[in-house]
C-alpha cells in the first residue's frame, strides 16, 4: 500500500514549453524553465511561491542543480528521479507525499530535450550492454518490436491493426494545433513506410522533436483559491519489471498491470469509469498493450479493441486525445505531455478534441523498454 | 562474500573464449541466472555456481532490424533450454524467416578486431524449419 491519500494533492498549473524544432541555442534547462514559468502563470502563483523542484532529462547530470541555479531558487524538496519516460508519473507520487508531509507547499514538475535539434545521438547517449549490445539493437524500438512480435504470435495481432493505433492518433493530432503532423495518415501509408524494426515501420514510432514542459502541485486546500479549477490526483501506482528487454518476465504482460491495479484501488475506481485515456505511445504496441493491462478490453484483445476508430476522434474511448507521441510531440521522455492533456482535458481547455463532460482521466506513463510503469489518474471536484 | 578475483563478465567471457555458453545456477533458488552476477535476484543467496548450457533453446521472441545502411538482420530472444533467456542473433537463414517456437543451437561468433566473441544461434535442424 503506497500510503497516499486519495485528493491529497491537486495539478493547478500545466504547460508545454515551446515544442518541435526550437529555436537555436536553447538548452534543456531553458525549456524546463519556459515550462515551469507558463505552468506558473497558468495558475497564477510565481516562482518565489515553488519550493519543490522535481525534474529529469537525459541531458543535464545533475539538472536539479542547474535548474535551480537558472530559476535562482533553493528548493526545499528536490527529486530528480529518472527512469525514463515515466519518471514524471512517479514524480507526481513524490511530489504527492512531499505536499502530505509538508516536505513543500508548492512543487514544480519540470522537463526538457532537444533531441530533435542536437541528435538523438547526443540527447541520450546509449549504455554498452556487453550481454545486449554486440547484437547491435535498435533501442528502444527492437525492444518493442520483440514485444509486439510476441503479441502478434499469442493472440494473432496483425500489422493492420497496429496500424489502426497510428491512425487514430494522427486522427487526433489533427484537431490540436500545436501537434507536429498537420495531415491526415491511412493504414496503407503506415504499412508501406520505412521499415525500421518489424513488424514496426517508422509510422508505428514515435517522433523526434524537441519539447518540454512543466506542472504545479499543491495541497488540495491552496488549490481553491487559484487561476483555474484544481485538477486532483485521486490514484497513483507504479511498478518496475526489468531494465532490458532480454530481462522482461513476459514480454505481452507489462507493469501496467500492476501499477493501473495500485492506482483504481487508490481511487475507487475501474477503468468502466475513466472519462479520458492519456497512453504512453512510444509504439502503436504500447496502446495495445496498456489499453489491456488497465482493464480497457481483454488480454489479447487490443488488437481488435482498436480497429474501426473506437479510440479515434468519434470513437467510443477517447485515447491520446493531443495526438500522442505519434503524431503531437516526443521529445525522448514524454510521460508529461500525457499530464499537461488529462488536466486540459478536466478543464475543459481543449476545443475541437475535446471530451465532453469529461470527469476523470488516467495518464499512464511507460519507461525504458516497457520497463518502469506509473499510472495517475486525475479528477474534477465533481469526483471528490 | 570475499573479494572477488573476476567479475561475473570475465568469467561468462572466458568461458565463450573456450567455445562454451556459460550460466549460473542458482541452488538456493533452485533455477538458472542470466545474466551473470554477483547475486542471485531470485533469493538473493550470493551462492551461484558456473554450469556449461548444452547449447539448444527456443526462439521466444523476433525481430529483423533494418538498418540506414547494409543488410537488415535477426534479432531474437533466445530461451535455453536450462531455463534462461538471452538476447542473439539467429544466423545461416533468412532473418524474416525466424519464428517464435523455432528450434536453435549455440554458436560461436569469434572475436574479432577490439570484440569479444558472442554467442549466436542457427537453426537446430539444417531445414531451418521445426517451429514448436
Amino acid at each position: 500500500m503506497s500510503g497516499l491519500v486519495r485528493g491529497g494533492a491537486a495539478i493547478v498549473g500545466a504547460a508545454e514549453s515551446d515544442l518541435g524544432h526550437v529555436a537555436d541555442g536553447f538548452s534543456v534547462i531553458d525549456l524546463m524553465a519556459q515550462g515551469i514559468v507558463r505552468a506558473l502563470d497558468d495558475c497564477g502563483l510565481g516562482l518565489r511561491d515553488v519550493d519543490g523542484l522535481i525534474c529529469a532529462t537525459t541531458q543535464s547530470r545533475t539538472s536539479g542543480l542547474n535548474l535551480s541555479e537558472y530559476l535562482g531558487i533553493s528548493p526545499a524538496f528536490i527529486d530528480t528521479t529518472i527512469i525514463g519516460g515515466s519518471s514524471f508519473m512517479f514524480h507526481v507520487g513524490h511530489a504527492m507525499a512531499a505536499l502530505q508531509f509538508g516536505l513543500c507547499n508548492v512543487a514544480v514538475i519540470a522537463y526538457g530535450s532537444t533531441q530533435r535539434s542536437v541528435g538523438r545521438r547526443q540527447a541520450s547517449v546509449r549504455e554498452v550492454n556487453p550481454y545486449e549490445t554486440p547484437y547491435r539493437p535498435f533501442l528502444p524500438s527492437s525492444a518493442y518490436a520483440l514485444a509486439a512480435s510476441r503479441h502478434m504470435h499469442e493472440f494473432g495481432t496483425t500489422r493492420e491493426e497496429m496500424a489502426a493505433v497510428a491512425v487514430a492518433a494522427r486522427q487526433w493530432a489533427l484537431k490540436n494545433p500545436v501537434a507536429w503532423e498537420k495531415k491526415p495518415l491511412t493504414v496503407t501509408e503506415v504499412l508501406g513506410a520505412r521499415m525500421v524494426s518489424y513488424p514496426f515501420t517508422v509510422r508505428d514510432i514515435c517522433l523526434v522533436t524537441d519539447g518540454g514542459g512543466a506542472i504545479v502541485m499543491t495541497s488540495p486546500e491552496r488549490a481553491k483559491s487559484l487561476k483555474k479549477p484544481p485538477v486532483y490526483v485521486l490514484g497513483h501506482g507504479q511498478a518496475i519489471t526489468h531494465a532490458n528487454i532480454s530481462s522482461m518476465p513476459n514480454l505481452t504482460v507489462t507493469g501496467a498491470l500492476a501499477s493501473g491495479k495500485q492506482a483504481y484501488t487508490m481511487a475507487g475506481l475501474a477503468a468502466k469509469d475513466i472519462d479520458v485515456v492519456e497512453l504512453y505511445d512510444a509504439f502503436t504496441i504500447n496502446t495495445i498493450l496498456f489499453l489491456e493491462d488497465l482493464g480497457f478490453c481483454p488480454k489479447g484483445e487490443g488488437g481488435r479493441f482498436v480497429e474501426g476508430g473506437r479510440i479515434a476522434p468519434g470513437g467510443t474511448l477517447p485515447v491520446n486525445t493531443n495526438g500522442g507521441g505519434l503524431s503531437y510531440c516526443h521529445p525522448g521522455m514524454y510521460g508529461l505531455f500525457l499530464l499537461i492533456e488529462a488536466v486540459r482535458q478536466l478543464r475543459g481547455e481543449c476545443g475541437p478534441r475535446q471530451v465532453h463532460g469529461a470527469e476523470t482521466a488516467i495518464a499512464h506513463g511507460n519507461g525504458g523498454v516497457l520497463s518502469s510503469q506509473s499510472t495517475v489518474i486525475l479528477g474534477t471536484a465533481a469526483t471528490i | 562474500m570475499p573479494d572477488a578475483t573476476q567479475s561475473p563478465l570475465a568469467i561468462y567471457q572466458a568461458h565463450l573464449d573456450n567455445g562454451d555458453l556459460a550460466y549460473q545456477w542458482s541452488p538456493k533458488a533452485g533455477r538458472a541466472v542470466f545474466y551473470p552476477r554477483v547475486v542471485c535476484p531470485y533469493s538473493a543467496s550470493t551462492e551461484l555456481e558456473w554450469r556449461v548450457s548444452r547449447g539448444l533453446g527456443t526462439v521466444y521472441a523476433t525481430t529483423v532490424t533494418h538498418p540506414m545502411q547494409g543488410a537488415p538482420y535477426n534479432i531474437a530472444l533466445v530461451d535455453c533450454d536450462e531455463g534462461f533467456r538471452l538476447m542473439s542473433r539467429v544466423e545461416e537463414i533468412d532473418p524474416m524467416a525466424v519464428e517464435i517456437g523455432m528450434r536453435v543451437r549455440f554458436r560461436l561468433h569469434p572475436a574479432e578486431g577490439d570484440e569479444a566473441a558472442y554467442p549466436v544461434f542457427v537453426p537446430a535442424n539444417p531445414a531451418g524449419k521445426g517451429a514448436a
